[in-house]
């Protein structure tokens, strides 16, 4: 999971040769083994690392504002998002959602690894969900939707039919 | 920049200790572990740093880099590679063996659980050749991961086993003073002591760090953990024999209440409801009932406290539906104040007071506030363009003009927005605009009105807020609403409208216009208590003595915390300013919005139809009161709550207790002897007792509420356990258990009917009448921090017992979730093709008739009546004939509802028809 999540990054990020993965430990924690013979341990880490190699470092903040708030929700991303229990997973729409609501990126106005990353680990959860749980949850809809479309992102995993007329009459104040 | 710490909270010890060695300038303020910094955040989370754009870090290691960086020390791929396993692997960890040491005392179970990430560390730091993790001088990785261990090898107590290299590491980060300064000022060099609290409100046992949950639903599950030491049931036990001693007599209510020398004085309002509309169950949550229980609490506790209310009622809203309904917007004010005190009389609102806007009193106190805000320079003067119609001799509400969109051209685009194009649009700037009431073209008035300067008031204000907030109990959301609302910076507010209905403005200049509502309103506080006492400003102008709070729903927040304030503050005449502001988040109906236009919903006159008692609905409400995160009302939860909570627990638990008195002891209390269990359960009651005392003085309604059925719960338990029933037929020695048993059982439910009193009256007081408790036992227990005392003592004779509760039945509550669940009004040609399939019907059903509430009412009995009927057939397996006969006739009473409900026809009826 988290292996094909970093190829579809790498692919994402235009770095032309790939890297050579493995897991560790019972979480399958994914492991980069460097040319020079370091190693690097985690998803976020190995992430970033990626984006510095690629020189694409925009992708995670221009000022220490930005990188703060993509690094805030990188480590949402595998505290929470990550292996979350089923009734806790209503709890992560609504707080993404209402954290979404006068945001266009997880960082605010900007695109980062946020967004890639967020993307990827909620992409399973989004799938299942009902027309009517999609518009319960519209902004981050709204926002699942921008993201798959963003080009390059996407890559392997299917697309979610986002519909752009509401269905239900609305649930929410 | 601020930074947000909680006590005990040893993620705070990291942030801390990084601010100390970055040097980095900062606010640091000390909250409650409760309090909800993040509003997008279902659960509270310390810390949490604001940052100048307002946005929230909530992150502790974020917050830590976030410092590194503005200090100019970037992040490595090796301090990332740290952090990241802190996050993953090592909290986890951390918690479940702080909960080991902290509060269950396993002590070699936790060495257990922190032995892989030790030795994880323990390896790298002897491969490693810097001094510290990732290089010679100390980094983020260093802090964050010595802050994450610090409760831990802290410890004295802790067994490591041999941890050289971690040992030399750990003590060498220790003795930057930086590191020191943190660990004092959050744990108080006590670790894992002082952890505790924050221990209790986050279980290990999920593979999360910090946010885990805080048990916000299932509160049920909490409690069962909870130890309690020796010393405290021997407290306890203490306590409670020594029974019904001082007179505690709840002090008889004197009207006028005002406020007394050396008392706490206390002055309760709820947000004014509207009075052109009947209060839906949202509507009454959100403030009446909720400072109803607040107020019946308070003078529980024997304060002096007054609580006031009443109808808002002018404006525009209240012009418009006299017009539709052909009287005089007096006569709709009159007709709907009625129905307003009727509805709260049966939810058992006890006001004090419930008065109204439209009288004397608030026109003389709102035009003398007017004035000094006048004298002292707060009012601006400003020229608006308006549309005026001539015929009708008015300016129009934006609502009331229609005209060509100018953006897209549709011909009905109202004044304020175009239905068409979505765009909003200024009256002024529709083109062919109309009036709607009397389709004549209106003209262009310029018109002078008068603006609240409230950027001047706004420095005095943020004075009063720090003070306010710093001192009472504001609500989290209330917090953050006005804190937004001063970070966007305020602007002056138009006070003055071109209406008719409204409290006249004074000023000569401005004699054809009315106070806009939002600034009258509010005025209406002083206002009712004026026609209530002719000494109101005993309450209202004097905030040395008198404790105010505001009860209502969160979109009222900025008028009570901004506007209103700025009023009070600008007019310079020492007002009481509110000190505690309770605002509710919003109750849903079955998952969506409850709607009047559309009758989704249950609203305030229609509950009492139903035939569920106004303390079961008290109950309900309350117990999904919207406290922190809005709730939604559901029938079948409804029903739940109800067989579960009040019929299986609490009434089960009362009913038992009393009834073993009656059947097995004559009706007098027996002899208690008591040993170890029943002293464990007295000590687990009184917990309780002080946890409701706590979270009520806190105002936290809902959550006390738990407190009462976990009391019953337990009474359950204990009397499932003991199994007085079996022991009563023993010997000496299991008799004298099943005397003790029931005595206990019994003298707890005398509690419960104390600590149900704001909840549900009517319940409490038959508890009461029941047991035949002495009138001083309420008070007596609910003084101070919460006595549990045998207020029943051995001899005392109990009244006639009774159940308390009634089972509510799916079919019944089907029934309600039909009849209450609205229907979007349907185009005519599907409502026709739905009628086609039902015979009989009449024609004009397919037309929307309009709708007749009275007529509703009636029918919504008769057709509840008819239903009782058909079951009741049914039941004796009556003739089918017969039974198709009376389902026949209660279809078409059905239906006749639906049609004087508005409805089209309800879809249901194909659904019978199939039977």
């Amino acid at each position: 999971m988290a292996l094909r999540e970093l190829s579809s990054l790498e692919k994402c990020l235009g770095l032309k040769k790939p890297n050579k993965y493995s897991t560790q430990g019972e979480r399958k924690v994914p492991v980069l083994q460097n040319n020079n013979g370091a190693v690097l341990v985690g998803l976020v880490t190995i992430a970033s690392h990626l984006v510095h190699e690629a020189k694409k470092t925009e992708l995670l903040g221009n000022s220490a504002e930005e990188r703060a708030l993509v690094q805030q929700w990188l480590e949402y991303r595998i505290a929470r998002v990550d292996n979350c229990p089923k009734d806790e997973l209503k709890v992560i729409l609504k707080e993404l959602n209402h954290y979404l609501e006068d945001k266009v990126y997880i960082a605010g106005n900007v695109f980062t690894l946020a967004d890639i990353l967020m993307y990827y680990g909620i992409h399973h959860i989004v799938v299942e969900l009902a027309i009517q749980e999609k518009e319960r949850y519209l902004n981050v809809t709204r926002w699942f939707d921008h993201i798959q479309h963003y080009p390059g992102v996407r890559h392997n995993l299917p697309p979610v039919v986002v519909l752009r007329n509401r269905v239900y009459p609305s649930g929410h104040h | 920049m601020k930074l947000f710490v909680g006590e005990g909270n040893p993620h705070s010890v990291k942030v801390l200790a990084v601010l100390e060695l970055t040097g980095v300038k900062c606010d640091v303020q000390l909250v409650n572990n409760e309090e909800r910094v993040v509003p997008y955040l279902t659960r509270p989370v310390l810390p949490v740093l604001l940052l100048p754009s307002g946005q929230h870090l909530f992150s502790p290691n974020t917050i830590c880099q976030y410092l590194f960086d503005v200090s100019g020390r970037k992040a490595t791929d090796a301090t990332n590679q740290w952090m990241e396993w802190e996050i993953t692997d090592l909290q986890p960890a951390v918690l479940q063996a702080l909960h080991m040491m902290a509060l269950q005392g396993k002590r070699s179970e936790a060495a257990a659980v922190m032995k892989e990430p030790l030795s994880h560390l323990e390896q790298n730091l002897r491969k490693s050749s810097t001094q510290f993790l990732t290089s010679d001088a100390i980094t983020i990785a260093d802090i964050v991961l010595w802050a994450a261990l610090y409760p831990i090898l802290s410890d004295s107590s802790f067994e490591a086993g041999d941890l050289r290299f971690v040992r030399g590491w750990f003590d060498g980060v220790d003795v930057q003073s930086a590191c020191q300064t943190a660990a004092q000022k959050v744990l108080h060099g006590k670790s894992s002591e002082a952890l505790k609290t924050f221990l209790q409100k986050h279980p290990a046992t999920q593979t999360q760090r910090r946010d885990c949950p805080t048990n916000t639903s299932a509160a049920e599950a909490e409690d069962t953990e909870r130890v309690m030491s020796e010393l405290e049931i021997e407290e306890a036990a203490q306590m409670w024999s020594t029974g019904l001693k001082y007179s505690h007599a709840v002090p008889q209510r004197n009207h006028p209440i005002l406020p007394q020398e050396g008392r706490r004085n206390v002055l309760v309002t709820s947000a004014l409801p509207y009075v052109n509309n009947v209060p839906h169950l949202g509507n009454i949550i959100g403030c009446v009932l909720s400072a109803d229980v607040f107020a019946r609490y308070g003078r529980l506790r024997g304060w002096n406290l007054l609580y006031v209310c009443g109808t808002d009622e002018y404006g525009t809203a209240t012009e418009n539906k006299a017009r539709e309904e052909g009287l005089t917007p007096r006569e709709i004010c009159d007709k709907y104040y009625a129905i307003h005190a009727s509805i709260y009389k049966w939810f058992q609102i006890d006001f004090d007071f419930f008065g109204r806007t439209t009288t004397d009193r608030q026109t003389e106190i709102a035009q003398d506030i007017f004035w000094r805000l006048h004298e002292r320079g707060f009012l601006l003067e400003e020229t608006v363009e308006q549309l005026r119609c001539e015929s009708c001799q008015r300016f129009l509400a934006d609502r009331f003009v229609e005209g060509v969109c100018p953006h897209c051209c549709y011909p009905e685009a109202r004044g304020d927005q175009c239905d068409k194009c979505g765009r909003l649009i200024n009256a002024v700037d529709l083109r062919n605009p109309q009036c709607k009431v009397c389709k004549q073209t209106p003209v262009i008035r310029s018109s002078k009105h008068l603006f609240l300067d409230l950027p001047k008031l706004e420095g005095e204000l943020e004075k009063w807020l720090d003070q306010s907030m710093g001192a009472g109990d504001w609500t989290t959301n209330a917090r953050q609403i006005t804190r937004s609302w001063l970070r966007d910076g305020l602007k002056p507010r138009c006070i003055t409208r071109d209406l008719k209905w409204g409290t006249p403005v004074p000023h000569p200049d401005y004699k054809e216009k009315v106070f806009y509502v939002w600034f009258d309103a509010p005025i209406g506080y002083l206002s009712i208590t004026a026609n209530y006492t002719d000494q109101w400003e005993k309450w209202w102008k004097n905030p040395q003595q008198v404790e105010l709070y505001n009860f209502m729903a969160k979109d009222n927040v900025p008028f009570h915390s901004v506007v209103f304030p700025c009023s009070l503050l600008g007019a310079q005449d020492n007002y009481t300013i509110v000190n505690n502001l309770i605002a509710t988040e919003y109750l849903n109906y079955e998952d969506t919005k409850f709607s009047k236009s559309r009758g989704v919903g249950v609203f305030g006159d229609m509950a009492k139809d139903t035939g569920i008692p106004s303390d079961v609905w008290r109950f309900y409400l309350l117990y999904v009161r919207p406290e922190a995160q809005d709730s939604a009302f559901s029938w079948s939860d409804m029903a739940l709550k109800n067989n579960s909570e009040l019929l299986n627990n609490l009434g089960n638990f009362i009913n038992r207790a009393a009834m073993f008195v009656t059947k097995f002891f004559e009706g007098r209390v027996p002899e208690m002897l008591l040993n170890d269990d029943d002293k464990r359960l007295i000590a687990m009651v009184s917990w309780e007792l002080k946890q409701y005392i706590q979270l009520l003085d806190k105002v936290r309604i809902r959550d006390a509420l738990k407190c009462i059925l976990n009391i019953s719960r337990h009474g359950n338990q204990y009397i499932q356990l003991n199994e007085p029933w079996k022991k009563i037929k023993g010997g000496d020695m299991d008799k004298q258990r099943a005397s003790t048993v029931t005595g206990v059982s019994v003298n707890v439910a005398c509690l419960l009917s104390a600590l149900l009193e704001p909840y549900m009256p009517t319940v409490s007081q038959t508890i009461r009448t029941q047991l035949q408790a002495p009138p001083n036992c309420t008070g007596a227990m609910i003084q101070g921090a919460g006595t549990f005392i045998c207020t029943l003592p051995a001899g005392h004779r109990i009244g006639t017992v009774s159940p308390l509760f009634q089972k509510l039945e799916n079919e019944q509550i089907e029934g309600f979730r039909k009849q209450f669940g609205g229907q979007q009004t349907q185009i005519p040609s599907t409502a026709s093709a739905d009628t086609k399939l039902c015979a009989g019907v009449e024609l004009n059903s397919t037309v929307n008739v309009k709708a007749d509430p009275e007529r509703a009412r009636r029918l919504a009995e008769q057709v509840t009546e008819q239903a009782d009927k058909v079951r009741a057939l049914k039941a004796q397996k009556a003739e089918k004939s017969v039974i198709g006969e009376e389902v026949a006739k209660l279809l078409e009473l059905k239906k006749q509802l639906a049609l004087a409900e508005g409805k089209n026809q309800e879809p249901s009826n194909h659904k019978a028809k199939k039977k």
